[in-house]
């Protein structure tokens, strides 16, 4: 089985197995089960940005009839302030903890203060009133680089900045410092012949996934806790409630429900702990189920940031250095993706001086979390937009100029390592001869190209593969299905075992029902938990050709696996009529008991993804409204295991992208509060807002995974941001740096002309 | 508390409510109805969208007795026992969902823009669905399927 071979079910466009269950509204989301006795959990939030906690007063809300339980912070435990890795996460349980339910302060606006379980919705609401708390508020600050000013208010008083040397005697917002690079920056910019420096700003976005947090959990009388909640890792959930909650991993089972968007959003939890404190304290299980104003408030969103960007090239063309610094905003803790940012900022491009530095910084918002290809679109935005500037310059065609600068198998990566085979090269001159890049432009339009990368990543998975005695099999995985990897992963296993697409069911199984799996994120669940599903199914064919020879009395390795039968590998194995699938799996019980192929594996030669994007945009000079004509998203993938659900990865990259670049941002008031808490004015891109968005599927296969898969939900929110920014600025001569590119911006922009 | 009757799918269902409770409520918490979903509780996404007496409605914003006594669709009740409606059948064969969370309302909406618009066009399905948010797919192939669907509808004789 190559990489390059010629497939019945891999790469086909088979109907995803959930699929009815989806269009029949039969499938079950996080709020949509219930259990007898069920309670209503909800949550107390602060209404200020920052302030202490004097006092908490709940003996009235407790007093209500209907109320069970009440909790506060003191009522968690109180754990040890370090990080500890847990799979691909690396997690400080005791921030966590304060972050799901404050103790001495509140950090933002929407930071949980008390919560309450009760008989029904309206009771628990009438709880949350009764709750006093008395804060003393604090200054606060929201803007990153206001946080990073010496005189701004401080979240953390014992904050020393890590990763400078000698270490800060002073407390500061700034949690970590990271640089990344190699080569003689000086000497670079001194070969250059033009140099160009430019500052950029991007607002926080949010994740948008449409289903809200919601879990239902209930905690018996034995301690046993079982969970019913959408998120991108069962595994994760437990291992996160186990921790901060102080209880034994195999008293947990998490049973995933179905996942109604993701996107980064649902790799850490908001819920899960306090409706577990309740349940325990009410002796019922209890549900929650966040609402919108409540998602907007205190879950996500990725960082705002602000960038420099230095970037030098000699006359014909070629970048002689590149630097730049990013400033990310963490919310109320550490934790921004800049790390990241900075590792990928400059890595389409091969640079012989090549140097950026990241800071993570403490701001009063809420904590951010991934979100798609964390901290990237922000920092390829900003290198992107003066990749366009210099191509101007120069007077050179954009692709062109990337295309003498492309990183290639053997770049030495700006993060360090030496890629592999790689697909940028492909991926534009896809892009440079696609239709699309010579169509005429008309009056007020402008077109803008930007390039994206994206690491991908592998990590630990378990799969199973149970073959039946009816020659059916059941594919069990560990990763929830955020957008069609049932319908891969039965792909895969189809492939393997030589059976139908249709005799394969594949499951999504709870924490208890299947070994450890990472969660879905990093596109590493096509790729990892794709390769363990290959794994298995493999292993039960190996099972099935040992039974074939020993019926035939011949060696194992004298059999072959095709098209679903054991066959004779050539004459001298011997004349036997081949034996099915179905043919061995019925006879299982007189040859060994039932087939089982297993797979555990930490998951490695993730490769990396890239994509060029063309984008034309009609700007409206009256208005200042943008209107994004056409789209073409050219991606490198790997192998695409199913052409339709890549495709909708990449369309739907695009368009987060898009609202990224033009419409979403946060906004608050001088208060620190959110005043934008809902989809009416948090604007994420409607269908009339978009065109169709053109894909072109590049293949260079990875030849770690047995079909070549790379990894494909990342990369395509990367390039819109810098690829709009372009065309805009491009439809108005005016460079455009600061995200979102709202009317009034623009309206701005062309009347000062810069 | 009022009791108001309706009938649900086909079925006369009569429920004692408050005067407070919505009829996205009714549907999810007393029917157990739990297809239609709620996503933003301020009418802007459209996953709890409803047919209420064949128009389609946001059922997060309409109180449960402003639904006395009509005749009200969701989308448990578009199938036709085992077989699917032609727009369900192209949503799934379109792929038309990633996580599947926005497509009731999709459906709901497609299948309304399918009887407004029976020759309808992808700037059409655009236009009219701007009430109805997907968060993965970028619409593509949601507009895909319902021009599939409501074209199936027509050769179907509606």
């Amino acid at each position: 089985m190559g990489v390059d071979g010629n497939y019945k079910w891999v790469g086909k466009r088979t109907v995803r197995p959930d699929g009815t269950d989806k269009v029949t509204g039969r499938a079950l989301f996080s709020a949509d089960s219930s259990m007898p006795g069920m309670l209503i959990g909800k949550i107390l939030r602060s209404p200020h940005a920052h302030a202490k906690i004097k006092s908490i007063d709940t003996s009235k809300a407790e007093k209500l009839a209907g109320v069970k339980s009440v909790v506060i912070g003191k009522d968690f435990p109180n754990l040890p302030n370090k990080t500890i890795s847990i799979g691909i996460l690396a997690a400080n349980f005791s921030e966590m903890s304060d972050k799901l339910m404050a103790r001495k302060k509140v950090l933002y606006d929407g930071h949980p203060v008390a919560a309450v379980a009760a008989t029904t919705s309206a009771i628990a609401d009438k709880a949350l009133s009764l709750i006093k708390v008395e804060y003393q508020v604090l200054p606060h600050v929201i803007d990153v680089d206001e946080a990073m000013k010496p005189k701004a208010p401080l979240l953390h008083k014992k904050m020393i900045t890590v990763g400078v040397d000698p270490a800060p005697t002073k407390a500061s917002n700034v949690a970590s410092r990271c640089e990344f690079g190699f080569g003689d920056l000086e000497a670079g910019f001194a070969a250059a012949d033009v140099i160009i420096e430019r500052t950029f700003k991007t607002k926080p976005a949010h994740q948008g996934y449409l289903e809200p947090h919601g879990a239902v959990v209930s905690v018996a009388e034995d301690g046993q806790v079982t969970i019913w909640c959408s998120s991108q890792g069962q595994f994760m959930v437990r291992s996160y409630c186990a921790r901060l909650m102080q209880i034994d991993e195999a008293q947990i089972r998490v049973i995933p429900a179905e996942i109604g968007g993701g996107f980064g959003g649902k790799t850490v939890i908001y819920l899960e702990p306090v409706a577990m404190a309740l349940s325990g304290r009410a002796g019922k299980p209890v549900k929650m189920t966040m609402t919108r104003e409540e998602v907007m408030r205190a879950t996500g969103p990725t960082s705002g940031t602000s960038i420099d960007v230095k970037l030098g090239a000699t006359k014909d063309g070629k970048l002689t250095a590149g630097e730049a610094e990013l400033r990310y905003q963490a919310g109320c803790y550490p934790g921004s993706p800049v790390g990241p940012g900075a590792m990928t900022a400059f890595a389409p491009y091969n640079l012989e001086n090549v140097k950026t530095v990241g800071f993570d910084v403490v701001v009063n918002r809420p904590q951010a979390a991934a979100y798609r290809a964390p901290g990237a679109p922000m920092s390829e935005f900003a290198v992107e937009s003066v990749i366009d500037e210099m191509a101007q310059k120069l007077g050179m065609d954009p692709i062109a100029l990337r295309e003498l600068n492309a990183a290639k198998e053997g770049t030495t990566a700006p993060y360090g390592p030496k890629f592999g085979p790689i697909g940028n090269e492909q991926c534009l001159e896809a892009a440079k001869n696609h239709p699309h890049y010579s169509a005429p432009l008309g009056p007020n339009q402008g077109r803008g190209v930007a390039s994206g990368f994206w690491f991908n990543v592998g990590g630990e998975s378990v799969a199973s593969v149970n073959i039946n005695t009816d020659g059916t099999a059941v594919v069990l995985s560990g990763n929830p299905d955020i957008g069609g990897s049932r319908a891969s992963m039965a792909a895969m296993a189809a492939e393997v075992l030589g059976i139908d697409y249709d005799k394969v069911r594949p499951i999504v199984a709870d924490t208890s029902s299947i070994g450890y799996n990472d969660l879905t994120g990093g596109s590493r669940t096509t790729f990892a938990s794709g390769m363990a599903v290959c794994n298995a199914a493999t292993d039960a064919v190996d099972q099935m050709r040992t039974r074939a020879a020993k019926v035939w009395d011949i060696s194992p390795d004298a059999v072959e696996w095709s098209e679903g039968h054991a066959r004779p590998a050539g004459p001298n194995a011997g004349d036997f009529e081949p034996m099915s699938l179905a043919d061995i799996a019925r006879t299982s019980a007189k040859m060994g008991g039932p087939i089982t192929g297993r797979a555990a594996i930490n998951a490695q030669g993730a490769a990396p993804g890239f994509g060029t994007h063309i984008v034309d945009v009609e700007v409206d000079p009256e208005t200042g409204h943008v209107t994004v004509l056409r789209y073409t998203a050219v991606q490198d993938v790997g192998r695409a295991i199913h052409p339709s659900y890549v495709e909708g990865q990449i369309q739907g990259g695009v368009a987060q992208g898009v609202g990224w670049a033009l419409n979403e941002e946060y906004v608050y008031g001088d208060d620190g509060c959110l005043q934008n808490t809902g989809f009416l004015d948090y604007r994420m891109p409607v269908a009339s807002d978009l065109p169709m968005i053109d894909t072109v599927i590049i293949e260079v296969p990875n030849e770690a995974h047995p079909f070549g898969v790379r990894g494909v939900g990342e990369v395509p929110i990367i390039p819109p941001l810098g690829a709009v920014a372009n065309a805009v600025s491009n439809a108005i001569g005016v460079r455009m740096t600061d995200l979102p590119l709202s009317p009034p911006k623009i309206l701005a922009a062309i009347k000062n002309g810069s | 508390m009022p009791t108001v009757s309706m009938t649900v799918n086909g079925a006369e269902v009569s429920v004692e409510v408050e005067n407070r409770t919505l009829l996205v409520q009714l549907l999810r918490e007393q029917l157990r109805l739990t297809g239609t979903h709620v996503g933003c509780d301020t009418s802007q996404c459209g996953a709890c969208v409803v047919h209420m007496d064949g128009i389609p409605v946001k059922s997060c914003t309409i109180l449960a007795v402003q639904a006395a006594d009509a005749d009200v669709l969701t989308i448990e009740g578009v199938a036709d026992g085992d077989t699917l409606h032609p727009m369900q059948a192209a949503f799934r064969e379109n792929h038309g969902l990633q996580c599947g969370f926005c497509t009731s309302g999709m459906v709901m909406a497609g299948l309304d823009i399918a009887r407004r618009f029976p020759d309808v066009d992808d700037a059409t399905v655009r236009r009219e669905l701007s009430g109805n948010f997907c968060r993965c797919t970028g619409y593509h192939n949601i507009v895909k399927s319902i021009v599939a669907g409501a074209h199936a509808m027509n050769e179907a004789g509606g």
